[in-house]
């Protein structure tokens, strides 16, 4: 199992590394001066040489790579002050460092993917799992004509219906905002509740159908015959065998969704207009803040590999044939 | 076409429901083969809600392509600012806060779906030109999607060894990237390819930018689908008989092998088309595809969410035709995959 852990860490970076490198190159190389993209309208030269020297665009590629890359293990110095080990350079739109500007936002997004998981899992698997059960009653029935409808809502439809329902024409609950939840837990769970479920609304309605269709499909397999044929109780047979197996086609799905998620998370910030990484990516695109855009897009990749790294190993846990390939 | 279909399904009771029952007086006259095709389409004529799906979706296309002429009907156009243009000053139809006049954000006999609040853009207008820019648009990129997926899946899967291993990395590589933080951040690089940056960019390079973003980051699933199919059928029976046989690859591919991909193919094609949508809607949502005033659906929603607490109304008609094109999507894609293999089940 360690070794599979290894394998899976060493193989992260190395994606990690091709992307860096792939962004990198893919903003550096591109045709335009980068420099005057940065500067926009009012251009001044005395300004487009400032952001040439703050991105280091008058070093060779190879030197402004290695800096880049370096800079991420070691830190690296800038005219405006030292940047410490996750240096990911400094934003020259906002003149902050890229690292502790991510860093801020990021408890948001992480709050938004993490709380929106563990809500869909549960809900939207354990209703799949009850329709299955139930399969043919109005309990099935319900469950699977709510998720088919729900799945086609859009999270940037929702919201805006739920905000009026809930805040706008009610008063019930106030605009969604984001406390950290050391500062104050409660306030934390009270303002991230709607975004939280909204965002968790969509995916649950997807996650139900494939449990649903999943568990069904596990119960036509022969072991679960032979189990029910030996006198097994159905309860017993249904969550000590079935549902082992038909968690496992949800975890591999679930590993595929991960960019989805991370997705919707900005969705949700976009639509609610709260400030996390969605936000700042969309900042640094229209601004065409480089620095700013591919911390994010790093930061992204990275965050998005290590959850990959944790559901490899639920899914190993799950399925012992993962592990031995 | 030696096609592993025609043989399991002769033998299914599915396929003996989904015929008519033969006339037993004319015996042996009766007894006609179908294709694989003929079977599928017979399926899908049976499941109603497969056909009533069919029937929107189709409306909803020939609705967007006949855009300008519906709009000759209301008479409006999603580019004029009725609220502010001097030219309908004899009609007001926003309030001095900007706020359209009347119920449901403004819906009247000029403005059948309302108005945008602050601008007085026709929504009818701006909806169906919106509907007609996401959908031609995804249909474009979904079919560009499509292709490179299959020739990457069927390149890889057919090969095998060392190529598909590289084909899978790479395959990997791009899966791993996160979708939508790399859509929004690769629009203005894309975009800086083709258009001095400091300039205001054409609608035209725009769209061209986003079709680019979403052909680049979306054909991995296509490609996993059909290299799977492909790794699967390669080890057939019929397969190895026309190796035997001399068939060279290309036949081999384009005889044996493609025509048994066509249904998963199919089956992504109806999931992806929707998808393909909501991501141009995404990207204008975020403020980095289309800008006003070009009429885009995901615009519409960008607008809504900002007019949430004074007009929801707004979001009404672009929101509700949103959700039943994409539920009818779903569900003649879950019909289309049923009708081509009855044992899949729901």
């Amino acid at each position: 199992m360690i070794q599979f852990i290894v394998r899976r860490t060493v193989g992260a970076a190395v994606t990690l590394f091709l992307i860096g490198a792939a962004t990198f190159f893919l903003f550096v190389a591109a045709p335009s001066d980068y420099a005057s993209l940065a500067c926009g309208k009012d251009c001044t030269p005395a300004r487009l040489a400032d952001i040439r020297e703050a991105l280091g665009l008058n070093l060779p590629l190879a030197q402004q790579f290695w800096d880049f890359m370096s800079g991420i293990v070691m830190g690296r110095d800038f005219p405006t002050g030292h940047c410490s080990a996750p240096c990911l350079g400094v934003s020259f739109y906002s003149g902050d460092m890229v690292w502790s500007t991510i860093m801020d936002r990021f408890p948001l997004t992480a709050t938004l993917t993490v709380g929106g998981a563990a809500v869909f899992l549960i809900v939207g698997v354990g209703a799949g799992m009850i329709a299955a059960y139930r399969r043919g009653t109005y309990i099935d029935k319900v469950a699977t004509g709510a998720s088919m409808v729900l799945s086609s809502f859009q999270i940037y439809f929702l919201g805006p219906i739920v905000l009026t329902v809930l805040v706008y024409s009610t008063g019930w609950m106030e605009d969604p905002k984001y406390v950290p939840i050391t500062q104050d837990p409660v306030g934390w769970f009270v303002g991230m509740s709607i975004p939280v479920c909204v965002m968790a609304t969509i995916f649950t309605a997807q996650y139900t159908r494939m449990a649903r269709s999943s568990m069904i499909e596990q119960l036509a397999e022969d072991s679960i015959r032979t189990a029910k044929a030996k006198g097994m109780s159905r309860r017993y047979v249904f969550f000590r065998y079935a549902w082992r197996g038909s968690l496992i086609p949800i975890v591999t799905v679930f590993s595929i969704d991960l960019s989805a998620l991370l997705g919707g998370a900005v969705v949700t910030e976009l639509t609610f207009s709260l400030q996390g990484i969605g936000r700042l990516a969309v900042d640094g695109a229209v601004n065409k803040d480089l620095p700013l855009t591919m911390g994010v897009m790093l930061f992204g990749a990275f965050f998005i590999l290590v959850i990959n790294i944790f559901t490899d190993i639920t899914y190993a846990w799950i399925d012992p044939r993962i592990r031995l390939s | 076409m030696t096609s592993p279909i025609d043989i399991e399904d002769g033998g299914t009771s599915a396929v003996a429901e989904g015929e008519p029952a033969p006339p037993a007086k004319s015996g042996a006259d009766s007894l006609e083969g179908r294709s694989p095709g003929q079977l599928m389409w017979i399926r899908f004529k049976r499941d109603r809600t497969g056909v009533v799906c069919a029937v929107i979706v189709i409306a909803y296309f020939v609705i967007s392509l006949a855009a300008p002429l519906l709009t000759k009907l209301s008479g409006t156009n999603p580019y004029t600012l009725y609220g502010q243009d001097p030219t309908y000053a004899d009609k007001p139809i926003l309030d001095e806060f900007g706020l359209p006049l009347g119920y449901l954000g403004g819906v009247s006999g000029d403005h059948w779906f309302g108005v945008e609040p602050q601008y007085g853009r026709d929504l009818y207008a701006m909806l169906l030109y919106g509907m007609r820019t996401s959908l031609f648009m995804a249909l474009g990129i979904t079919v560009l999607v499509m292709v490179t997926g299959i020739v990457i899946g069927l390149i890889g899967g057919y090969f095998g060894g060392r190529t598909d291993y590289w084909l899978g990395r790479v395959t990997d590589f791009f899966l791993s990237f996160p979708q939508q933080l790399f859509f929004i951040a690769f629009m203005p690089v894309v975009t800086s390819f083709f258009v001095d940056p400091r300039e205001e960019t054409p609608t035209y390079f725009r769209a061209l930018a986003i079709l680019i973003v979403l052909w680049l980051l979306g054909w991995m699933g296509m490609a996993r689908i059909v290299r799977s199919t492909v790794l699967s059928l390669r080890e057939r029976e019929f397969v190895e008989a026309a190796r035997v046989s001399g068939a060279s690859p290309w036949r081999i591919v384009s005889k044996e092998i493609l025509p048994n991909v066509v249904t998963p193919i199919l089956v992504q094609f109806t999931y992806q088309l929707p998808s393909t949508i909501l991501s141009i809607a995404f990207l204008s949502f975020a403020g980095v595809g289309f800008v006003e005033p070009t009429p885009d659906w995901g615009r519409l929603f960008a607008a809504g969410a900002q007019y949430a607490e004074q007009d929801p109304a707004f979001m009404f008609f672009p929101g509700v035709a949103l959700v039943i094109f994409v539920l009818c999507f779903n569900l003649l894609g879950d019909s289309v995959r049923d009708a081509f293999d009855p044992k899949s089940g729901r």
